[in-house]
């Protein structure tokens, strides 16, 4: 299954020390780790066959051409999506959502109709939607979830009518780790209204859980490299076929056109459609040596390993007198992901104390202040695993909690 | 620990001026999204309307921006106005006597932040 051991030699990162110590990364919700497989991928681009792609014939750029539209393949593998020609490379997740703001929204979306996100959000999946919403004055409904971040599956009837135009939410919530049920969400959202556009936020699933965008059922779904041992910088938008061929581009200029006149221009093919400018080649090249990375390991088995990993967390954490966890108990809905607080202790400080020991955490709002909030817990930390962590890291955040505690105490 | 002296300890644990001062002069709030930081600056002047007489500050944050508040107001304290609007971020980092990272000066600079534009605001609001 999961070796950590061997994973970690991997990863060329673990092998420096600080101040003689080791690095124990848990902040990967924010952005993974990059094995030497995607480092080499992106030196090999750099040192080998540096040149742009779909223009012209000498060898190294047809390499290159090869090697981008390659990883174009491997991402549709990777969340089976139907078509290559469905995977459009963006920025990252931020990017492909707000592509919609532009190129679906003002088409579909008028006056007075509803655009549902969930309290869950990251402000990627939360803030487009509020601000054409409030520019359109259109009704921005927020779907709630109780206190562990249990959304409802009949609260959705009172949230989808026929002016329900986009409903979207995310497949993991990266403050609270809970993982809703994707496709009973989109079937039931469907169910209530056919046409209703249905959006899934994947950042914190695609890297995680094996996903199946064609079993999901929905229109659009968003992610980003970085947290998936990619370069920071490329991401993803998977839309239906269909749904791409109707969107008009949403930015202009080179390899997104195939004829230009003075007085017109016809656009290109999908995906090519989206992708305008030079795109980030060496990026996606990474993103695609990631993919086949995580595919030879097995995304059930990191599904796995991570579980394992969160069971052991909280059970290790729920041990520090003081300490409040966030999120589901159950690590059957829960993603690699712990939320915490100490009684009297600013989480900053706890950051602080933990860095000391290269323990790297994430602490604020992690892009999530409608939750936190919603919540009223003002700012947390958050411990987030990946596949190089083991039980041993988490003994190390165990540890250095309690010296936070001993300090502050 | 290098960063947490004792003496921020210290001021973190058993804030100077702390607290909420009922009629004063002068009040501002300042938010930092980045850790959550929230801080009140108020303050009562004297009779010449240019020295501070008291002050007092409030609201939650890191042992950092507590600590950089506390050693910020004992030293205004009985200071003229003027003389607060020329303070300089280094003269917070010497009080707190640490090696600060980007990010965590952020949390130290934030009281002075407060403070200055708390006096500013009071000053564009009464000009006749």
């Amino acid at each position: 299954m999961i070796d950590v051991s061997k994973i970690k030699q991997d990863f060329p990162l673990f092998k420096r020390k600080i101040n003689g110590k080791r690095i124990v990364y848990l902040d990967s919700t924010a952005s993974s780790l990059k094995p030497k497989k995607v480092i080499d991928a992106v030196n090999g681009y750099y040192k080998r066959y540096t040149a742009n792609v779909f223009r012209s014939i000498y060898k190294t750029s047809e390499e290159a051409t090869a090697k981008y539209e390659q990883a174009r393949e491997y991402v549709a593998d990777f969340i089976h999506a139907k078509n290559t020609s469905e995977i459009v490379f963006t920025r990252n997740t931020d990017e492909s959502l707000s592509l919609l703001v532009y190129s679906w929204l003002p088409y579909h979306v008028r006056q007075g109709d509803v655009l549902v996100t969930s309290i869950l959000e990251h402000h990627a999946n939360f803030v487009p939607w509020q601000q054409y919403a409030l520019k359109n004055k259109c009704d921005f409904r927020i779907w709630n979830a109780d206190r562990n971040g249990i959304l409802s599956l009949e609260a959705i009837e009172k949230l989808v009518s026929k002016r329900t135009k986009l409903f979207t939410f995310t497949a993991a919530s990266n403050v609270l780790g809970t993982l809703p049920p994707v496709k009973k969400i989109i079937e039931k959202v469907k169910e209530m209204n056919p046409l209703c556009l249905t959006v899934v936020d994947a950042a914190q699933a695609v890297p995680h859980l094996p996903v199946d965008v064609e079993n999901w059922g929905a229109d659009v779904v968003a992610f980003s490299g970085h947290k998936m041992m990619a370069p920071s910088g490329i991401g993803v938008l998977w839309a239906k076929e269909q749904l791409l061929e109707e969107m008009p581009p949403f930015l202009f200029g080179g390899d997104m056109i195939k004829e230009v006149h003075e007085k017109t221009t016809v656009f290109n093919d999908i995906p090519h459609k989206f992708e305008a400018g030079t795109p980030f080649i060496e990026g996606a090249i990474g993103l695609g040596a990631a993919v086949e990375y995580l595919s030879a390991l097995g995304m059930r088995h990191v599904r796995e390993h991570e579980k394992k990993i969160v069971s052991y967390a909280l059970d290790q954490l729920t041990k520090i007198p003081g300490l409040t966890m966030y999120g589901p108990a159950d690590p059957d809905i829960r993603g690699g992901v712990v939320a915490f607080q100490m009684k009297g202790i600013h989480p900053h400080d706890i950051a602080q104390v933990l860095d000391e020991d290269n323990i790297c955490i994430r602490v604020g709002y992690h892009c999530a202040m409608p939750l936190h909030e919603y919540l009223a817990i003002g700012p947390t930390c958050r411990a987030s695993f990946y596949v190089y962590n083991d039980t041993k890291d988490v003994d190390a955040l165990a540890e250095g909690l309690k010296k936070v505690k001993k300090m502050f105490e | 620990m290098d960063l947490y002296r004792q003496h921020i300890l210290d001021h973190y644990k058993h804030p100077h001026h702390f607290g909420r001062l009922p009629k004063a002069d002068i009040s501002k709030t300042l938010f930092n999204s980045a850790c959550g930081d929230r801080i009140t600056m108020e303050l009562k002047l004297g009779k010449d309307g240019k020295t501070i007489t008291d002050i007092r500050f409030s609201g939650e944050g890191c042992a950092i921006s507590q600590a950089s508040a506390s050693l910020l107001t004992d030293y205004v304290f009985g200071m003229k106005k003027t003389d607060v609007m020329k303070l300089q971020k280094e003269t917070v980092l010497d009080m707190l006597k640490t090696e600060l990272t980007p990010t965590r000066i952020k949390c130290a600079l934030l009281p002075l932040e407060a403070l200055q534009k708390c006096i500013l605001e009071w000053e564009k609001a009464t000009v006749v």
